[in-house]
């Protein structure tokens, strides 16, 4: 049977799916904070909420990243070391050079993240190695380098310029630095995603790969862009973090990549590709630090957060199996009247 | 004056397989072009090579006279060809729009996709073909109509001169099928160049001035198609006679085997009741997306059912286990052989020994001489050519891949042999040998069902023949009451 | 024997065999043990054997389980927080006065419950078993430091903990070489001999085909996820004993390590493809590479580079084999055409 009638159910069921996903988190960001308040109001003081913010922003800029590289059925684990190359190489930069200006800092950062992105992403189209296996291999090279260049040195924040450990405190019109780059790093990824050619074929990719060679997209050009998007981000972070921490040694970012990916599937975005977006991972983000920070506040043991992380992915994952599954039958039935 | 596109002495091989070899022909602007053949003649390489997906191993593509390569399906694209191809190649995430509007949507001043644009646009080309599908509901769970239906639509908005269309109606019903041909029709007459792969002759003859058939990757003649009739074209595309290809023995009808008795499932198929008896060839024939393939996988066990039941060998079987209709004596051979009857990567004689490796375990223990001396004898038997039982089961040909899953059922001794398109895109030689191993089977005693698309196969074999329509049975002829007509009409409907 | 010598194209596939990936590292595994053993003082003594088969046994066991996940196509990163939790449960009881005897059972039959949740999340539910495994991995862990905090408990019994250190008889051959073995022969057989392994690479190269095969797929990788589930809390006990220290951390990012020796050994990402002989010389390979530049005072961490140089090329090397082979064969045919 051809369909015939408008399927407004159908649609329904789809447009609400998309405003619940991000709505879910909205929700449960909301009780949280909600609750936290309630037991403990200094939770929603100026500072708690400076340092929520500051703490979300290295994580979402991050995660923006990977959630590109994600629609398109990849993975990039090679992240946090990435963050860590970036970083050791801008603070050294810096001590070296305490004159240089903060967005001398900003490029180079990006500029290291960017190679190291393009390296993954020509392993992955040209080598035909599946990106779990480059960004692993890579995760590990990147650290390696990191180490046997830096070897058991560290950067210190008296080494560093002030001007660059300032930016992270500083504001302009109220918002600090750092949120504010995170906001036009989110907020410009997810528009490219939504709004422009290049994003709607990298979901395009991600949904079917096959689909997308024969429909003549120009697969290996916005597949090199996506790795380099999230390797130039995750040395972005590189230096955020850098100059928000003050010392980095050799093992700067040592684990984050499991966050990042955390943020991203809590976000709504599947492992599977083509769906989800990008404002939905900068949420996950959010929601994971808010949840760490609640767990100070409420002074419940610290040990807990990994765990609740854990839980929140395995969860994130089965919510959306459901919905999928309850769409799929929807569809059907609509269908079915053969 | 040249024609719109040429291809010109064209050959394409895979591995050891030559798929197409110095095919030529062309096609004119305002013509619409049939290409047939058989499955496996090599039609679907042509459509790949001028899709850009396949690059010719020797000969050339001519646009405009022109000569091109075509590096990627951008290229061809860019050259104004645009391909409806058999299988769907949606984005299932993204709307149905956008779907249509993929490379080509319509921009606003900032270089952002104009979403009203282009879901106007979309319900546009709906409306020129005439069907309602929702521009901005997701291409996830669209019916395979609807799918055939938006890639149509895609085709068209890309303003394509050349259309290529591989089997664009298998899935569509009488009334889409008129108006996809009147929008064709239309296309045609603007100048573009339609060429159009199809199965059925009423078709072909409704829609094409010329026609092109191919055989066994080679190009058999290019004539108008006003000038052949229906048994011309078949006896050039089969290129011997059909009597040959079917050696139906007769056969004792003995004991009921298998009895399906109200057998439905929600959308997909309802109230299927029919029997098989040993050393019968039961036939169930219909058109694509009938449900004949469904019904015989929830039989087999490996699709699931709501309601009815499946008694074989006098006992009651549980739905959705194939291992335990394995071990009662039932064998599937799939429609899909890529996919579900065969695991390409591994070796011949793993294939073979995948349902028996528990029979021929000692201890729990299984050793490679048992599984070689079994695939060895079985693969004699069928007359399967290869080079080592150790090869990937990737390597051989269409025909020999077909007779290893045969290899891989027989072997576990059956009662009932289910075989799906047991013949589908394999060469006519291996067909007749296909043909000749069934009957013989059934004359042996083995209880057959064989679901075929091939009105000839389905004649010349069945003892039996149960029509599926939409999911329910449409009629169950004899072989004496089957003809070509009687078929059609329970198949298609009053039409 | 000698009529396979004999014959010249049986020769020629045990040439072809030897050129597959798992036959060159198995290859490149004895060039290093050698070159160490020439070329790095200390690499060839019975010590340095003795700390290279301690050193191996965690990466080793758990690569057994994971092969034959991977195998199927599936993957299972949360082995190394099985493995830290395994740890930390056992000194939680250990604090709270059970025997080692008891514990030792009950946090394996643990870790096959935590495996089983891994193995019902992606079989039952159908969900990916990478997003699936990232999630318990960060769950497993976290429920460590839940159990037992950033302390540490020490005062486990010597007889096992010397055990676990020791060598057999006293000689250079470590105690723990058994279960290595033992563990080895098992999985190998269980891959490489039974109705069941020949099910595996059959899900792993195309599961629609096994299932229209009678195979029960989500069935058969379950158990894996049980099996993977109880050797890493085995691993996990072994750490603790070996170190006489069940710490929440104990084996942290070992999954990777494992991952890369599995992948490495030849087994194929997508599943359907790899042997446990390839897994087990990849496993030596890293290892003893790994010991021969510790030797030579090379840092551990820039060790890193080579592991995931190794890891990458394993997959990249075989592809650019491969499509040159195909290039060449398609200039062959042009050419042919052509003259």
């Amino acid at each position: 049977m051809a369909a015939v009638a408008t399927h407004s159910p159908a649609k329904k069921v789809f447009s609400g799916l998309v405003k619940t996903r991000e709505l879910g988190i909205i929700v449960a960001l909301a009780a949280l904070i909600i609750y936290t308040t309630a037991s403990q109001p200094r939770f929603l003081s100026a500072q708690s909420i400076r340092d929520i913010l500051l703490n979300t922003s290295i994580l979402a800029v991050m995660a923006a990243g990977q959630a590109v590289v994600v629609i398109t059925r990849n993975i990039d684990l090679s992240v946090g070391s990435v963050l860590g190359i970036s970083a050791f190489t801008v603070a050294s930069m810096m001590s070296d050079n305490p004159g240089l200006p903060m967005i001398v800092a900003l490029l180079v950062g990006l500029a290291v993240g960017a190679i190291a992105g393009l390296l993954n992403g020509v392993l992955v189209r040209y080598g035909r190695v599946p990106a779990l296996v480059v960004t692993l291999g890579t995760m590990y090279i990147f650290r390696g380098l990191i180490y046997s260049w830096a070897g058991g040195d560290q950067v210190n924040a008296d080494e560093l310029p002030g001007h660059f450990l300032q930016f992270a405190n500083d504001s302009i019109l109220g918002i600090p630095w750092l949120v504010l780059i995170a906001l036009v790093v989110v907020g410009g990824v997810s528009l490219m995603m939504r709004n422009y050619r290049v994003g709607r074929e990298l979901y395009a990719m991600g949904s079917s790969p096959g689909a997308a060679e024969l429909a003549g997209i120009k697969v290996a050009r916005n597949m090199l862009a996506a790795f380099i998007i999230s390797g130039a981000l995750a040395g972005l972070a590189g230096v955020l973090f850098a100059s928000r921490f003050g010392t980095i040694d050799a093992s700067a970012g040592n684990g984050y990549e499991l966050n990042v990916v955390a943020a991203v599937v809590v976000g709504g975005v599947a492992v599977s590709g083509g769906s989800g977006t990008v404002w939905g991972a900068g949420l996950g983000a959010l929601l994971l630090t808010v949840i760490g920070s609640a767990l100070t506040v409420l002074d419940i043991n610290q040990f807990w957060q990994q765990a609740i992380v854990g839980a929140l992915i395995v969860l994130a994952i089965c919510a959306d199996r459901i919905v999928a599954v309850r769409i799929a039958r929807s569809l059907r039935k609509r269908d079915s009247h053969v | 004056m040249s024609a719109l596109l040429q291809v010109r002495d064209v050959s394409k091989s895979f591995g050891a397989v030559a798929a197409v070899q110095g095919v030529s022909f062309a096609l004119e602007s305002g013509e619409a072009h049939a290409l047939v053949g058989e499955n496996g003649a090599g039609k679907s390489t042509i459509v790949k090579m001028l899709a850009g997906v396949h690059r010719p191993d020797t000969g050339t593509l001519l646009v405009d006279g022109e000569e091109v390569t075509f590096t990627g399906p951008a290229d061809a694209k860019a050259a104004g060809i645009a391909v409806i191809y058999q299988e769907p190649t949606l984005f299932p995430d993204l709307s149905v729009a956008e779907n249509i509007a993929m490379g080509n949507q319509p921009l606003t001043r900032l270089r952002q996709i104009d979403r009203r644009t282009m879901n106007a646009n979309a319900t546009r080309l709906f409306a020129r073909l005439g069907v309602q599908i929702d521009p901005t509901r997701p291409a996830r769970g669209l019916s395979i109509a609807d799918q055939q239906l938006v890639e149509i639509a895609k085709a068209l908005s890309s303003q394509a001169r050349v259309l290529i269309m591989d089997e664009p109606t298998a899935a569509l019903s009488g009334v889409e099928v008129d108006r996809l041909f009147a929008v064709t029709r239309a296309l045609r007459d603007e100048g573009a160049a339609i060429m159009f792969i199809s199965h059925r002759f009423e078709e072909i003859t409704a829609l094409c001035q010329r026609v092109t058939i191919m055989r066994d990757g080679k190009h058999v003649c290019t004539e108008p198609v006003s000038e052949l009739s229906v048994d011309d074209m078949i006896r050039r595309m089969v290129g011997r006679d059909l009597s040959a290809l079917y050696p139906k023995q007769d056969a004792t009808i003995g004991e009921n085997v298998l009895r399906v008795e109200g057998l439905s499932r929600a959308g997909v198929f309802r109230d299927i009741s029919f029997e098989v008896r040993a050393g019968e060839i039961v036939a169930l024939a219909g058109l694509v997306g009938a449900g004949r393939s469904e019904v015989m996988q929830a039989v087999f066990g490996v699709d699931k059912y709501d309601s009815g039941t499946v008694t074989f060998l006098g006992k009651k079987l549980k739905g959705g286990n194939p291992r335990a209709s394995m071990a009662a004596g039932m064998g599937l051979v799939p429609e899909d052989r890529r996919q579900q009857g065969l695991v390409m990567e591994l070796s011949i004689e793993r294939n073979v020994t995948l349902p028996r490796s528990r029979a021929l375990a000692k201890l729990g223990l299984l050793f490679g001489g048992s599984e070689r001396r079994e695939a060895a004898e079985w693969t004699k038997q069928l007359q399967t050519k290869f080079g080592r039982l150790s090869d990937p089961v990737g390597t051989l040909s269409g025909g020999n891949q077909q007779k290893v899953v045969l290899a891989k059922w027989l072997a576990t001794g059956p009662k009932l042999l289910i075989v799906d398109e047991p013949t589908r895109g394999i060469d006519v030689g291996t067909k007749a040998e296909v043909h000749r191993l069934l009957s013989s089977l059934a004359a042996r005693g083995l209880a057959v069902v064989m679901v075929s698309s091939e009105l000839p196969e389905v004649l010349g074999m069945a003892d039996r023949i149960v029509v599926l329509r939409e999911g329910h049975i449409a009629a169950q002829l004899t072989r004496e009451e089957a003809t070509e007509e009687s078929v059609m009409y329970a198949a298609m409907g009053a039409a | 024997m000698s009529d396979a010598t004999a014959n010249p194209r049986s020769l020629k596939d045990g040439l072809g065999r030897l050129a597959t990936w798992d036959g060159i590292i198995i290859l490149l595994t004895v060039v290093v043990i050698v070159a160490a053993s020439l070329g790095v003082s200390n690499f060839g003594t019975s010590r340095n054997f003795t700390f290279l088969i301690l050193d191996l046994m965690p990466i080793v066991l758990v690569a057994l389980p994971m092969t034959l996940i991977i195998v199927t196509g599936e993957i299972d990163l949360s082995v190394a927080s099985i493995l830290g939790l395994a740890s930390s449960l056992m000194g939680w009881f250990w604090n709270n006065g059970l025997s080692i005897e008891m514990i030792i059972p009950l946090v394996i039959v643990i870790g096959a419950v935590l495996g089983a949740i891994n193995g019902f999340l992606v079989n039952a539910l159908g969900l990916p078993s990478l997003a699936v495994t990232i999630g318990t991995l960060a769950l497993y862990r976290g429920l460590a430091f839940v159990v037992l905090g950033d302390g540490a408990v020490a005062d486990f019994p010597f007889d096992y903990t010397g055990w676990v250190t020791g060598t057999i008889g006293g000689g250079s051959v470590p105690n723990v070489l058994i279960p290595i073995v033992a563990l080895a022969i098992v999985f190998g057989i269980v891959l490489h001999a039974t109705p069941f392994g020949r099910s595996l690479y059959a899900i792993g190269a195309n599961d629609q085909a096994a299932h229209f095969a009678g195979i029960r797929v989500a069935r058969t990788k379950f158990w894996l996820y049980v099996a993977s589930g109880a050797v890493s809390a085995l691993v996990g006990i072994l750490w603790t004993l070996r170190y006489s220290s069940a710490r929440a951390d104990n084996g942290s990012g070992l999954e990777l390590a494992v991952v890369a020796a599995v992948l490495l050994g030849g087994v194929s990402i997508f599943g359907g493809k790899g042997n446990l002989p390839g897994v087990l010389a990849g496993v030596v390979l890293l290892a003893a590479l790994q010991n021969a530049l510790r030797l030579q005072d090379v840092s551990g961490q820039a060790l890193n580079i080579v592991t995931g140089t190794l890891l990458v090329l394993s997959v990249l090397l075989p592809n650019v084999v491969s499509s040159i082979r195909t290039s060449r064969q398609r200039r062959k045919v042009r050419q042919a055409a052509a003259s």
